[in-house]
Formats: structure tokens, sequence, C-alpha cells
């Protein structure tokens, strides 16, 4: 008797110890960021371009360039991405095509991002011939968002209960009118929230936009959404190890990295107030 | 018999390649209660949902006859299914409101099916709510949510959602089953008042129940009707033994 309860206590201690270990590895990499980073971080850094040689002066042309690109990329994921959980969930028969569509799903997920990269190039800038700009960027982003898109907006549908199918058709509703008046509305934000944890992922990303318009650095901010731009995950990976004096921008480098978790969080912490939100719909 | 509201002719029906219903004939009468009992897995619910083709939505399912509703065919490749399902609504076995208001609830078939008027729409909802006998419990809080109902409130809700869109034929998959006694008797009541503007076809699990609200009684078994006559005949003298065995608890 003694010896069971003291292996439980010793199990669940373990378990626990991996647990607090997570909690553990995001805290030591938030204080450090945080500790080194904030000493840089004012106004004058978050609204004012490069200067010297990028050895001093703001981020800013990097925070437009990932707002801008993340902007491209839920445009070009959130409508591809739901209409493809809609058509899966909803209407898609099992057959060899749905199981080939996802199996492409299930791969895409798997391919690296500097895949993606290169994939960008070529599609984008060279055969669409649009350029390395942030339109090709956005889209590249976009496309390697796809597979979360997809499964988490699935997902949401699938929380759905069929009943509020079945009794949206039995009243003599068509499909769509079931699913725009009768499931969309209890899925969306769900759909939402799983678009929103991807984007903030792409955001993130470096490989993709590296090809494909993220630029070194560029004197004046993008005119256009067919110039280059600079992009605060890229612009990190510059002030941390291509830069002619790595040393010297080492607090830029961290004041970048604060700025870039900084967004991803909040993105994340939206998508988790929607989430919350949805629940509290559901239980009413 | 009086004139058939839906006659059922030759009708199987599959899943994959097990067969639900086989060769199933029955003339259903207009304005009757017609209760269908049978041992779980009999094709009871398989037969009501044949009815207004809400089967359709099951893959790899497949039928196979005829149900001819008012001299046409509804599985004909010209009929068009959501018109079936306006005319022979549904109401499921567990109580199935939609997340809005009661109000949103019961106007749902009406905005689905393009109604505007306003005025119409109010109308039909007070009527839809007084003929399922839940007007006065919820007539002041028609905008609060339909799920703060209790059990047999949220279903009586769901036969006036299916009133509301003026249906011909009401289906009913064993509406009481999750219900207590107090709310069973209340539907039973109901089932009872409608039966003079619709015909019902009600799946019932519960003997007692198909003897006292129903006008005739059809028996199935393992996928085929075994007996279907008035039910006064067949609880009484039933001419088969399997539906004698049934009824009087020998098995089931």
């Amino acid at each position: 008797m003694k010896k069971k309860q003291f292996t439980q206590i010793l199990g669940f201690s373990l378990l626990r110890t991996c647990a607090c270990a997570v909690i553990l590895v995001l805290a030591v990499i938030l204080y450090d960021i945080a500790s080194k980073g904030a000493v840089v971080i004012n106004w004058k850094f978050l609204t004012t371009m490069p200067a010297d040689g990028m050895t001093k002066g703001g981020i800013l042309p990097a925070i437009i360039g990932t707002f801008l690109v993340t902007v491209i990329t839920a445009i070009l994921a959130i409508p591809l991405g739901m209409g493809c959980a809609i058509y899966l969930n909803e209407y898609a028969k099992d057959g060899l095509i749905t199981r080939f569509i996802r199996m492409a799903i299930r791969n895409l997920s798997g391919v690296p991002s500097i895949v993606y990269g290169l994939f960008g190039v070529i599609l984008f800038v060279q055969l669409m011939n649009i350029g390395t700009c942030i339109l090709a960027a956005g889209f590249t982003l976009g496309l390697m968002t796809l597979p979360w898109t997809i499964t988490a907006s699935e997902e949401a549908l699938k929380n759905v209960p069929n009943s509020y199918r079945e009794g949206s058709l039995a009243l003599g509703a068509t499909k769509w009118q079931t699913i725009k008046t009768n499931v969309l509305p209890y899925a969306v934000s769900g759909m939402l929230t799983g678009t929103i944890l991807g984007l903030s992922r792409a955001a993130g990303e470096t490989a993709p936009i590296l090809f494909t318009g993220a630029a070194f650095y560029l004197p004046h901010l993008p005119k256009s959404l067919f110039d280059q731009f600079m992009a605060l995950p890229y612009h990190l990976y510059i002030m941390s190890t291509q830069h002619h004096s790595i040393s010297k921008v080492r607090p830029i480098a961290y004041g970048t990295a604060l700025v870039l978790i900084a967004l991803v969080f909040t993105m994340n912490l939206f998508a988790v107030i929607l989430r919350y939100k949805l629940r509290k719909v559901k239980m009413e | 018999m009086d004139s058939p509201k839906i006659m059922v002719r030759n009708f199987n029906f599959y899943y994959g390649a097990s067969k639900a219903l086989k060769n199933i004939n029955i003339d259903i009468p207009e304005n009757r209660v017609t209760g269908i009992i049978g041992p779980s897995g009999c094709g009871k619910s398989t037969f009501l949902r044949s009815l207004n083709r809400m089967n359709d939505v099951i893959v790899n399912a497949r039928a196979e006859g005829r149900v001819v509703l008012d001299g046409r065919n509804i599985y004909d490749e010209d009929v068009d299914v959501v018109d079936i399902r306006r005319k022979v609504g549904m109401v499921f076995q567990k109580s199935n409101p939609f997340p809005k208001s009661i109000f949103e609830n019961v106007a749902y078939g009406l905005k689905i099916n393009g109604v505007k008027d306003k005025y119409y729409i109010n109308e039909t909802i007070e009527k839809s709510l007084r003929d399922a006998a839940i007007w006065e419990e919820v007539k002041d809080r028609l905008h609060k949510s339909a799920f703060e109902l209790s059990g047999g409130q949220q279903q009586r809700i769901c036969i006036a959602r299916a009133l509301a869109v003026q249906p011909e034929v009401l289906l009913m998959d064993e509406p009481a089953s999750a219900l207590d006694p107090t709310a069973t008797l209340k539907i039973e009541e109901l089932i009872q008042a409608l039966k003079k503007k619709y015909t019902i076809v009600i799946v019932t699990h519960n003997m007692q129940q198909a003897a006292r609200i129903s006008d005739f009684t059809a028996f199935f078994m393992l996928g085929e009707l075994v007996e279907y006559n008035l039910t006064g005949i067949m609880f009484t003298k039933p001419s088969k033994k399997i539906t004698e065995d049934y009824i009087t608890g020998r098995f089931g």
C-alpha cells in the first residue's frame, strides 16, 4: 500500500516536471529577450528608419514590412483555407479525390519552409512575373499557412453538431443555406482562431520570404505591394549573423526579437480571446 | 382506409451492401396518426427518414422503389428535395433547437424559404407556438435563447419550428423518448390535436404510447414490415404470432 502510494507520487511528480519544463523554456527565452531587448525599445525605435549602416535608428520599415506581408498572407490563406475546409467537411464525399486532397494537405504541412521559399520564387517571382516583392512573399507565406488554416477550420466545422445541419435541411433549406445560416456562424470564430495561429507562425518565418521579397536594407518604405520590403524576422537574422559589426548591433537585434515576439503573442492572445468567446456562445 | 397521403411501393433501402429496408409496401392515411413500432435496429428510423429523403445525406446509402406523396414519387429525378422536406416536416428524437432565440428558431424555416413580410412572420410564429402548445410558456421571452428552456419545452419549440413552414406531413422520430412523463403526456396530447391538420407518422419505442396515440400501427422487424393495421386490431388480435409476441413484451 505504502509502496503503491509512493510510486504514484513519484510518477505524478515526474509528469509535472515535464509540464513545468515547457514553461521554464518559455520563461528563459522571454526573460533573455526581454531583459536585453527592453533597453533599446522606445517610441523612436519603433517609428524611425535604421541609420548609420543599421547601427543606429529604429526598425520601422521591418515592422511595416512584416505587417503588410501578414495582411497579404491572410488575404490569400483565409478565403482559400476556409473554402477548402468547407468543401472537405460539408460537401466532399469520401472518395479517391477527397483522399488525395487530404493527403496533399498532410504533406504540405511537412514541406520545409525553405522549399516554400524556392517554390515562391519560381511560381510568383518568375512564372507569374510579379518580381521579388511584398505580394510574392505574402503569397508564399499564404501557401505555407494553408495546411494549418484548413485543418483548424475543418476542426471548427466538425465541432458544429450535426443536428443543426439536419434540423435545417429538414425545414427545406438547401445545403448552402444550411451551411451559411446554421453552420458557419457557429464555426467562424473557431476557424479564425486557427487561422490567426497559422498567421502568427507565418509572421515569424524567414526562409519563405528570403528569396521572394525581403531585402537586407532599404533606405525608404515600400510604396506599393510590388516593392521589396524589410521584415522583422529577416532583420533579426541579419542583425545577428550578417551585419559587419554584430556585437555593436546586438541590442538592436534583441529589440527586434522582442518586437517580433510581442507581435506574435498579441496575435495568439487575440486567438485565445476568440476561442474563449466561441466557447461562451456554445454554452448559451 | 381513407385516401392515402403517402403510398410506399416496393421500397428497399441499403447502407452500403447491407439492406436496411426490404420491400416495404404501406399506405399512410391522411390526417391520421400512424405509429411505427419494432425492436431496435429494425429500420423504423430509416423508414421514417426515407419519407422526406433525409437519408440522402448519408454516404453510401441507396434507395430503391417508390414513395408516392400526393401522387408523385419523391424519388423521381426531377423532384426538388427541398420542396419535399418543406412539405414533409420532421421532429427528431433528440430535441435540436438551434443556438438562437426562440423567435429565431421558429422563424428559421420561413426565412430560408424567402419569407420577408414581418407581419406574416410574427403571425406565423405565434400560431405555430400556439399549435405546439407552448405559446403561453414562452410568449414573454421570445427573444431569449431556446437553450434556456427545459427538454420538453425545447422539443415543443422544435415542433413549432416544423409547423411554421406549414408542412402537410409531420414525421416524428421518438419525439418523447428523452422526456419525463409529464412532458411526454404534453407531447402526446399535442399529437392528438395536430392530426386534425397534419398527417403524422411517429416512430416510437413505447408500446403503450403507440396504443394511446396512433390510429394505425405498423410493426417492423429486421427491415421488413411484418404487420400493419388499425391500432385497435393490432393490439387486440394481431394476425401474426411474432407481432403478438412483440406487443406482449416477449422480446424486444
